[in-house]
């Protein structure tokens, strides 16, 4: 293509129409690794240089820094609550929230957690290809029908979420990803405008929804994550409720919405790749490896809008001036060809493959080996009973956000699914 | 035909009919053997090793192994792929002969090679006493053999360990016995322990994290006296500080000697610190000249760093070693200008007392030290070392993910003291003295150490502890 | 089944722990501790653990990967 501009390049790769493939427009703007695109924003997408800034603790993740400006900042994430979670934290409150948070969930403190939860998710993938098969359908669609069932059971099962609220829960989720978890050009039409606007208001819905529950368990403590995180004690004490207020609503979202979009891009990265479901099939011990490189794909958070930086910094042949918003374009730095040959191919058997779909540096993500546990046994169940699968639609609808990127629907056609 | 062609010409040849013989079957043996097939090399491949196991990791055993968890001949080296070599294993190298290009073998056979690799590695410093070192319980830890016998004698919950020497293993031995819920002394000859490899300002606070866990730290003091029973089990130790104690097992932790006895008389640059070669793994002889046909890697080699002056640096460090012998075994095969550099900015690792320390750069080349994140109080914290206004070592406790930050700083000899960071600034953030000890005060032997510039190390200098 | 850890690499993400937790511990917050023979039947949860670092620290036995043999 002719050569743009950072900042057309940027519009392009954000814009819904390229949702399906924006990595031509990274490609471009990989030209300059470390590069304004307009409005003050630095966006990275050199592999290198990504790995550098997530690990510079010159790189802030607070997003009341970015609050603090008004021009032109796509500074979208404040809704996620005025003192910050996890996410949108810096040291040392970050590190104390996530210890906090991991006491109840990981290492050190419950390594068994998550593994516990394995015969749980069989049962929930099972019972999911179990019901398309009483159905007698044979067109699914992988997100509806299978890739979303199994990890917002799984969430809610964790946290304590009662599942009769899903209906309710999945529309806020719904409008926040669409209205707030989107960002570029196409938020300053009309449309956009008012997506915000839903946005916003499912948000603080949503926000209100999860602090009920906490408020619930403060009075009944439970067997569950949101009860022990503001009830039981530790080295760093229970997490306040205000603080567990947002986490909690964090730790829901993120718990199980881009898990959604990993089986999904699992499922079309294989289908896309020709011998790739018999490889598979016959090699099972590759499935760990093929999750991790459909995540390098097809990352299925692309970057998260919060970090700015607080120092003037040098790097990639530029320099970031000191209170710029930077995001870490992880979608796009996954497919710098100067880090993976053939950036571009889905491989299964791909070595070394230190890719950036689960993030890089002290916020990579907290729930990566739930997520992982899931993807895995989702993924292995999918090639021990679907048959024959084939894409009906390529490329996909996809879903509004471009930062929590994935289709929309995936709708297969099968011969059957195995008992 | 042109040069170009003969040397691409003798590569090839070599590649496909050459001998090459490995001396030193461990980490870096292991992984040179690897390289060596990875390249091409499809000639006659041979493995000495005076151990009689094949190829296992070393960190575990003063870790895991000794705590009990995991059996000492369960640390078995993974391999990335099939060797296709002569294994001779439980056998001693005892010479070399450069003028036939021989190995000689304890048994007396003579194993012949084209290139050689020597990666023959340490040994524990015994106790300096030789009757004393015959008392049973009395342990130094560097095979897995003396991982069992030490392993078994703390399940056999005894009344007191003395640990003696608190560098990164004797430490980590002490935070082992506490968990084990064990009395432990440990007695240190320099002011705080890690403090050759630290310095004495983040010593202080390894000595502060031991008390804390309820080790007996005795720093200053000396071990002057084992004594035992009618059955030769050591039961008392008598220390510099007038002290006697009652102990069951003591382990002589005091650092490492190189395995280049069995190179006496070759002609190579071999002493106290090693082997000497150059930055393409080279061994240098005993006049400064760089041999074609010997290579040295791991913990027995030495050489130049272009980052610390070109000083010949020396480094026990399991990176040093994969790494190395990887650049080894590419140079072994190549010719200039094929031949690549060994150049790694060194870093290591210890688990201990529930804090993760890890460390980039050369700590010991630095002067003044600086927190530069997070709280020592609470044990997370990175703190950056620097020589002339230039960064040369980092360290952080339970502070990793920042570590890769201050070795990109070290690599390009950034400004010191580095840039403060936008959040989790401490308290006090002022550089100050490290505190490092006078080279010929008695400590115990770091694990990198800089050796000057003379290849031969005939001018290293090096005094010995003098007993007090 | 053989594997080692690159603990110059490893910086404590603790993203394998919980796909093998009877083969791989945390020791304090960052210091992780493992077997390194972990029997066969560990097999599936080490791959995976193996899969999941960030930084590839984990190598596992070319013979248990189930990879063809390189010679």
């Amino acid at each position: 293509m002719a050569d743009m501009t950072p900042e057309a390049a940027w519009a392009a790769a954000m814009a819904y129409k390229n949702r399906p493939n924006p990595y031509p427009f990274f490609d471009e703007l990989r030209k300059t690794p470390v590069v304004h695109v307009g409005g003050g924003l630095y966006v990275v997408t050199g592999y290198r240089e990504l790995l550098a800034l997530a690990h510079d603790p010159r790189i802030s993740s607070d997003t009341r820094r970015l609050k603090a400006r008004r021009d032109g900042v796509e500074g979208n994430v404040s809704e996620y609550g005025e003192h910050g979670t996890m996410i949108n934290s810096d040291p040392p409150e970050h590190d104390r929230m996530r210890r906090q948070a991991m006491r109840h969930f990981g290492p050190p403190d419950s390594p068994y957690v998550i593994a516990d939860m394995e015969p749980l998710i069989q049962k929930l993938c099972n019972d999911s290809l179990d019901k398309i098969k009483a159905s007698g359908k044979r067109r699914f669609d992988v997100v509806d029908d299978y890739g979303y069932p199994v990890p917002v059971a799984v969430i809610c099962k964790l946290l304590g979420v009662p599942m009769e609220d899903e209906p309710k829960f999945h529309v806020w989720v719904h409008d926040f990803m669409a209205g707030i978890m989107d960002v570029g050009p196409d938020m300053n039409t009309e449309e956009g405008k008012a997506r915000h606007e839903r946005g916003v208001t499912s948000a603080e819905a949503f926000a209100n929804y999860t602090a009920g529950l906490i408020q619930g368990y403060l009075k009944k403590p439970t067997d569950c994550m949101f009860s022990k995180l503001v009830n039981e004690d530790g080295p760093d004490g229970p997490m306040s409720v205000r603080e567990a207020n947002i986490n909690a609503n964090l730790l829901l979202i993120a718990g199980h919405d881009s898990t959604v979009n990993t089986i999904s891009n699992c499922v079309m990265c294989m289908l896309r790749t020709p011998g790739c479901l018999e490889l598979l099939k016959s090699r099972p011990d590759l499935i760990p490896g093929a999750i991790e490189e459909a995540l390098r794909m097809q990352a299925s958070v692309q970057f998260f809008p919060s970090r700015s930086a607080t120092h003037d910094i040098e790097i990639g042949g530029t320099v970031i001036p000191k209170g710029s918003p930077v995001h870490l374009m992880y979608g796009a730095a996954n497919r710098d060809p100067l880090r993976f040959p053939n950036p571009n191919t889905f491989d299964p058997a791909r070595q070394d493959n230190q890719h950036f779909g689960w993030g890089s540096g002290i916020h990579t993500c907290f729930g990566g080996p739930l997520a992982r546990l899931e993807v895995n046994i989702a993924f292995e169940t999918f090639l021990r009973r679907v048959e024959n699968p084939r894409l009906v639609c390529d490329p996909p609808p996809y879903r509004q956000s471009n930062v929590f990127r994935g289709p929309e629907h995936l709708l297969i056609d099968v011969d059957g699914i195995r008992n | 035909m042109s040069t170009s062609a003969l040397v691409a010409d003798a590569v090839s040849s070599f590649k496909a009919n050459g001998r090459i013989v490995i001396v030193g079957a461990s980490l870096a043996g292991l992984r040179a053997a690897e390289a060596l097939r990875d390249e091409g090399f499809a000639g006659k491949l041979t493995l000495i090793g005076d151990e009689k196991r094949e190829p296992y990791d070393r960190p575990p055993l003063s870790k895991q192994v000794l705590k009990g968890w995991v059996p000492a001949d369960h640390t078995m080296l993974p391999r990335s792929r099939e060797i296709d070599a002569e294994w001779h294993l439980g056998i001693a190298a005892t010479g070399l002969d450069r003028k036939t290009k021989n190995v000689r073998l304890a048994n007396g056979d003579l194993i012949p090679y084209d290139r050689l690799l020597i990666a023959t590695g340490v040994r524990s410093r015994p106790w300096f006493n030789k009757e004393e070192a015959k008392l049973k319980g009395l342990f130094t830890i560097r095979t897995s053999d003396d991982a069992e016998a030490l392993q078994k004698a703390l399940a056999a919950k005894p009344k007191r360990v003395l640990i003696i020497g608190a560098g990164f293993i004797g430490s980590e031995m002490a935070s082992v016995c506490r968990e084990l819920k064990l009395e432990v002394t440990v007695a240190e000859r320099a002011d705080a322990p890690l403090i050759g490899a630290l310095g004495g300002v983040i010593g202080k606070i390894a000595a502060e994290m031991q008390r804390d866990h309820g080790v007996d730290l005795r720093t200053g003091v000396s071990v002057e006296k084992l004594e035992g029973d009618a059955a030769r089990h050591v039961r008392r130790a008598k220390l510099s500080d007038g002290t006697t104690l009652d102990v069951d097992v003591v382990v002589a932790s005091l650092g490492s000697l190189r395995n280049v006895e069995w190179l006496e008389g070759a002609g190579l640059a071999t002493g106290f610190w090693g082997v000497g070669c150059d930055a393409g793994c080279r061994a240098f002889d005993i006049n400064g000249v760089v041999t074609d046909s010997i290579f040295v890697a791991g913990d027995i080699a030495r050489a130049p760093h272009v980052l610390y002056e070109y000083q010949f640096m020396s480094a026990e460090h399991w990176d040093n070693a994969v790494i190395g012998a990887r650049v080894a075994a590419h140079n072994m095969v190549s010719l200039e200008p094929d031949r690549r550099p060994h150049l790694l900015v060194p870093q290591f690792w210890s688990g201990q007392f529930g804090v993760n320390i890890k460390g980039t750069g050369v700590q010991s080349f630095g002067d003044e030290v600086v927190i530069t994140q997070g709280s020592v109080k609470e044990r997370r914290f990175a703190a950056a070392y620097g020589k002339r206004g230039r960064i040369v070592g980092a360290v952080t406790f339970n502070h990793g993910k920042w570590l890769e930050y201050y070795t990109a700083l070290i690599e390009k000899s950034a400004p010191f003291p580095p840039p403060s960071p936008g959040y989790d600034v401490p308290t006090d953030t002022k550089p100050v003295p490290a505190e490092f000890p006078d080279v010929r005060a008695p400590t115990e032997l770091p694990t990198v150490v800089l050796t000057g510039h003379d290849p031969t190390d005939r001018g290293a200098a090096f005094a010995p502890a003098r007993r007090r | 089944m053989r594997i080692v850890f690159d603990l110059n690499r490893c910086l404590g993400y603790a993203q394998c722990i919980p796909l093998a937790p009877d083969v791989l511990k945390l020791n304090g917050e960052e210091a992780v501790m493992y077997d390194p023979n972990p029997d066969d039947s560990q097999r599936q949860g080490v791959l995976r653990a193996a899969a999941s670092c960030p930084v590839q620290a984990i190598m596992v036995d070319f013979a248990d990967n189930g990879k063809e043999t390189k010679s």
